[in-house]
């Protein structure tokens, strides 16, 4: 039963990363209906800034933490403005194709900047664990479960209760409308991109103290994010934040409890699930399910 | 026949001609490439049928395509598949194992169709893309490393079934002689003239069948699907019929695809359809032109050439990927509708005076 509990608060941690990035997905879908695939490279990105700030500089680990949180803000919030406003108008899938071409870039950009070579990310949790009743939790799991959870919290606050989340709900649902009212509907599509890359730099510092920080990092965790957020129902942030952590639990359980599922088959296996809820509610969890007029 | 009907054979004729005449102009290395730009010009017209034409996104036609390939991997080389007693190994010719695994890959992909049926959009991509992130795990996976060889995979050519287009047997002594192939006036002196003869020959086929399936019924309803699901099937389309008949054409063009691919690099393993391969291919058909077909080929030339063009301009670490990027990212700025849509565009400009009326 220890195990059972080491197994689930481990999976709340990296599902809370999941969670994070799956989040930043939905953002920028629900305004634009995009997949950005560039999430995670951007998420990479940002942390080897992060890094930059704590090894070269001294900054100490929290200010970095908040600074690349505002440099990532700029970076999405440029990035839209430079890169995505200019096809608004083509297809979707050109759209998508733009974030696969920011993948490539980013990606590269890192290992020309810093090398591919793989290198320790500081944490600023500290790498000790608390014994509750014969459980051993790890201060480094549930340092980033409650980063993740704080991170959330604020931003649903933000959308819930600033005139400027107000406005980018309404851009969402209606750009129309929304421009109308005088909303400035290209601006807050900005401010989205710049939001959802301040959770993927979250992501992105939080995974780099386990797995370490190289250019590839948040390929792997970017598939468990889009699983996530399609489990949840891609339109729903709600549904993303539970999708990842029922994600990351689910797979530390699969690992450990179905003998022939190994490293290699746990992915297949946590996606194959996914596809079986799909097809019993094909929008997710908790999308809503899809209407559409002729 | 209309007439742009019969503009349309007189241009294929022309680049039939050309492809006929290029590999004099080029060096063998080069006719290579140009075997690899054949063989994804077959994939993206396979993932055009499905994701240009009836509108499903598909991000794992790597996974067709392996299917392919390892299809014709099992059945030339020495993998003990057996049907009864007949052990295929040895006497199937490799070209032969071509249509066979486009079957199957049709097969497995009109068959994934029917769960598909009930995914729209992402959700469907998300699908798709399980398959291709799954793929290289069951492939490696112990127990079916008798047929696919784990993760070492299998080489083709171990066995006697190998292909030896330069090598004939002399009728009167007997004997293997190397000789060139002679076809309508043209001699095959390599195995990579011989990969781009028969990769292209393929394309233009496959080219031709496209064409004959999307102008007619058939395609007329995959667009009427792609445009409103729901109009479509007020209008009488049966979206469960054409839906996985989009996913089975398509994953055979994969299928055919991937078994050249196979012939092509002589091994499979894994790695030979990763996802990244899912990915350059839908990048390949926007590249394109979604819902085109022969413009298809400079998507096809994109994905072949651009990885080497960029690794000329720089081969620092990173450098080729980051020109990658950023040419790719122009040009869907510059072409939103890929070349398809510049073709279109300029055809528009050209015609815009008295041919308007055709």
């Amino acid at each position: 039963m220890a195990e059972f509990f080491q197994q689930v608060v481990a999976g709340l941690a990296t599902g809370s990363i999941f969670a994070a990035l799956a989040l930043a997905l939905v953002l920028i879908h629900r305004a634009t209906g995009v997949i950005n695939f560039a999430q995670g490279e951007m998420a990479m990105f940002t942390t080897y800034i992060a890094w930059t700030l704590i090894e070269n500089h001294g900054v100490n680990e929290w200010l970095a933490f908040g600074l690349t949180l505002v440099i990532a803000f700029g970076l999405g919030l440029g990035l839209q403005r430079v890169v995505i406003r200019p096809i608004e108008r083509a297809p979707l899938l050109t759209t998508v194709i733009v974030t696969i071409g920011l993948v490539l870039i980013f990606n590269g950009l890192a290992s020309l900047i810093w090398s591919a070579e793989v290198r320790a990310f500081p944490s600023p949790f500290p790498n000790d664990t608390w014994e509750i009743g014969g459980v051993a939790i790890s201060q480094q799991d549930v340092g980033t479960f409650l980063t993740v959870l704080v991170l959330v919290a604020l931003l649903w606050a933000f959308f819930q209760f600033t005139k400027v989340g107000l406005a980018l709900r309404a851009s969402a649902l209606n750009p129309d409308a929304s421009r109308l009212v005088g909303v400035r509907v290209g601006w807050m599509l900005a401010i989205g991109w710049g939001l959802a890359a301040m959770l993927g730099a979250a992501a992105g510092m939080l995974t780099a103290p386990t797995v370490f920080l190289d250019p590839n990092m948040m390929q792997a965790v970017l598939i468990y994010a889009f699983a996530a957020a399609v489990l949840g129902g891609i339109d729903s942030p709600f549904g993303a934040v539970a999708g990842g952590l029922m994600l990351g639990v689910g797979l530390n359980l699969i690992g450990t409890y179905i003998d022939f599922v190994g490293a290699g088959l746990r992915l297949p296996v946590a996606l194959l699930i996914i596809l079986v809820v799909l097809l019993v509610k094909p929008s997710g969890l908790f999308g809503k399910p899809i209407t559409r007029r002729v | 026949m209309k007439r742009s009907d019969l503009t349309g054979v007189g241009l294929f004729v022309l680049a039939a001609a050309a492809i006929l005449l290029l590999p004099r102009f080029v060096s063998d290395f080069r006719a290579q490439q140009f075997a690899y730009v054949g063989i994804y010009f077959i994939a993206l017209l396979g993932l055009n049928v499905l994701t240009g034409y009836t509108g499903l996104i598909s991000l794992g036609h790597g996974a067709f395509m392996a299917i392919g390939g390892y299809t014709t991997a099992i059945l030339v080389s020495d993998q003990g598949l057996k049907l009864g007693s007949h052990t295929f190994s040895a006497d199937v010719k490799d070209i032969w194992t071509i249509p066979l695994a486009g079957l199957v890959a049709g097969l497995i992909g009109f068959a994934f169709g029917f769960p598909a049926l009930r995914l729209t959009g992402l959700y469907l991509a998300l699908a798709t893309f399980a398959i291709a992130v799954a793929m290289p795990g069951l492939l490696k996976y112990d127990r079916f490393e008798q047929f696919t060889g784990g993760g070492g995979g299998i080489n083709l050519f171990e066995s006697d079934a190998r292909t030896r287009p330069l090598e004939t047997t002399d009728p009167i002594t007997f004997e293997t002689v190397a000789e060139p192939i002679r076809f309508l006036g043209v001699e095959i002196s390599s195995f990579n003239e011989w990969l781009y003869y028969l990769s292209w020959a393929l394309a233009l086929v496959m080219l031709a069948i496209a064409w004959f399936l999307l102008r007619g019924r058939t395609g007329r309803s995959f667009r009427a699907i792609r445009d409103s699901e729901l109009a479509a099937a007020s209008s009488g389309v049966n979206l469960a019929t054409y839906k996985t008949l989009a996913f089975g054409i398509s994953a055979f063009y994969a299928g055919v695809a991937g078994s050249l691919l196979a012939i092509a690099t002589t091994f499979v393993n894994p790695d030979t359809y990763p996802i990244t391969l899912s990915i350059f291919l839908l990048v390949g058909v926007v590249v394109g032109g979604l819902g085109s077909l022969w413009p298809l080929v400079f998507g096809a030339i994109f994905i072949q050439f651009l990885p080497l063009w960029a690794q000329e301009v720089s081969k620092a670490q990173g450098a080729p990927a980051v020109v990658y990027g950023v040419i790719l990212i122009l040009v869907m700025i510059m072409l939103p509708g890929g070349a398809a849509g510049l073709i279109r565009r300029l055809h528009s400009l050209t015609s815009r005076g008295y041919h308007r009326g055709r």
